[in-house]
């Protein structure tokens, strides 16, 4: 490992970014507005007294997906562009440590999605009231978590991508069984026992674990803490995955 | 036929190759090859395309595994992990970001190698895009992008260069100043490996190894090639050889000379 080389790679993907102006606003700006469609769903639904909102558990929820996905995309696609053009090779002729460029992806779009998850947390917290006991930092926490997982997913998935088009199918792939089966829909003990022992092995079933340990309690749980362990190291492994398919030399 | 031509005595060379060997599936790419890569010059590596020019020059720099045989490239085996400061390596297309400028380009490939801010701006001279640094490398016309590609291994001083056909798509002028260039590098100590399809380069190498079908047909001097080939046009030379090892009748005598 060698922090030169990581941060270089980390600037030079934000720099990236940055000359592309229309990401960054759908990036930023795609999750509050999708917020607040969720937000008025369920604007004039009635509740029994005692029931919270469904804003409240869904949009929570949403906070911890939206980084998930787009960081899953945004990874996947430039990655396959960087082995398809040839700089990736490049790039392993140099010194640079696989870990180096790895974790450099991975610091430059965690950077993004905190930006993202503080806009989409902001909006939620304070212009639809989102009512949950724990603080709001600990859901940006949770959320830049996710948005690391999706870097390294898509590091891994981007290396059984041959081309752009092949790499968003992996997105119903890798992305969707997790949203479906996170309990976003179904609460997961409801679900059967294949379901809820799948369920039970998917890295975004933590986070949604994390985020109602939030909701439900004013200071940090051990359990937050355990899940957010949890998520650290299915990170952690994926990416050593995603470094084994980084090969300096062809056959 | 003496294959190691004008070797300098007492220089050992920048890079040896012997019985190199590599298949891809059931298609043998490179079929045995031995030779020598003199250091402190510019070698050429000449052949029809399709010959074996850029998997070679891949093993050389350690991206491609070898079926069999070694690379030994300045005293280690290609692809250690301390050559990496040491060979640069451009590809034929442009191996760079498009969406960054030309400056970020060679700063992140110069981050590589501890680079200096003054490294990039010379190395951005050096292929003469000082006024177009800031520009988006998308930007560019095809010869400027290969230009930033070949800036981003300026960078690091390599010892040894490699640069698959460098000169593709430049204009004459620029051609001609690339290769001064490449001479000066030569001069002070650099050894560079240039593989071309045009056969008017070669005069700019000191010394030339022609691939045909994964064999080395000939490591000579361009000068011993215009003899050999019965030609002073060198592109004429090399045709005389090819068709000589096709086992063609040639306008001149084919007993005359033996391929290596």
């Amino acid at each position: 490992m060698n922090p030169r080389m990581m941060l270089a790679t980390s600037r030079r993907v934000l720099e990236q970014l940055r000359h592309d102006r229309r990401s960054i606003a759908l990036i930023l700006v795609v999750p509050a507005l999708l917020l607040t469609a969720v937000y008025y769903l369920y604007e004039n639904e009635t509740l029994p007294p005692g029931m919270p909102r469904t804003f409240d558990r869904v949009g929570l929820m949403m906070l911890a997906i939206f980084p998930f996905v787009v960081m899953f995309l945004v990874t996947s696609i430039t990655m396959l562009r960087e082995r398809t053009t040839g700089t990736l090779e490049r790039l392993l002729t140099t010194p640079i440590h696989k870990a180096d460029l790895l974790f450099g992806y991975a610091i430059a779009f965690s950077i993004m999605a905190a930006l993202q998850s503080l806009v989409a947390t902001a909006v939620a917290y304070w212009i639809f009231d989102l009512d949950i006991k724990g603080s709001p930092g600990y859901v940006v926490m949770i959320a830049v978590i996710n948005a690391v997982l999706g870097v390294a997913l898509g590091l891994l998935c981007s290396a059984f991508a041959r081309t752009e088009f092949q790499a968003v199918q992996f997105m119903p792939v890798v992305v969707v069984p997790q949203i479906l089966l996170c309990g976003l829909f179904v609460p997961r003990e409801r679900m059967n026992d294949v379901l809820e022992s799948i369920s039970n092995v998917l890295p975004l079933t933590f986070s949604v674990d994390a985020l109602k340990e939030i909701a439900a309690n004013s200071e940090a749980t051990q359990l937050l803490w355990d899940d957010a362990a949890t998520i650290g190291v299915i990170v952690l492994v994926v990416l050593v995955l995603a470094s084994l398919t980084l090969r300096r030399q062809t056959r | 036929m003496n294959r190691h031509v004008a070797e300098p005595a007492g220089v050992a060379p920048a890079v040896e190759a012997s019985g190199v060997h590599v298949n891809r599936g059931r298609t043998r790419i490179l079929r045995g090859l031995d030779f020598t890569i003199g250091a402190g010059r510019i070698t050429g590596l000449l052949g029809p395309s399709g010959s074996g020019k850029t998997t070679l020059m891949r093993a050389i720099v350690g991206a491609q595994r070898l079926s069999a045989g070694a690379v030994t490239v300045l005293g280690q085996p290609a692809g250690a992990a301390a050559l990496r400061h040491d060979v640069g390596y451009v590809t034929q297309s442009p191996s760079v970001y498009p969406d960054l400028s030309v400056e970020a380009n060679v700063r992140y490939f110069g981050a590589m190698h501890g680079a200096t801010a003054a490294d990039t701006a010379e190395a951005i001279a050096a292929v003469g895009l000082e006024d177009l640094a800031r520009q988006r490398t998308a930007d560019l016309s095809g010869g400027q992008s290969s230009r930033v590609s070949l800036a981003c291994a300026l960078v690091s001083h390599p010892g040894l260069l490699v640069l698959d056909e460098p000169t593709v798509g430049l204009d004459p002028v620029l051609r001609a100043e690339l290769w001064e260039r490449f001479a000066t590098m030569a001069a002070s100590g650099t050894t560079l490996l240039v593989s071309s399809h045009v056969m008017e380069e070669a005069s700019h190498c000191s010394s030339l190894l022609l691939l045909r079908e994964g064999l080395l047909m000939a490591s000579l001097t361009p000068a011993e090639l215009g003899e050999r080939g019965h030609s002073t046009d060198l592109e004429q030379a090399f045709l005389h050889l090819i068709r000589e090892a096709e086992g063609k009748p040639s306008r001149t005598d084919r007993n005359e000379s033996q391929v290596a």
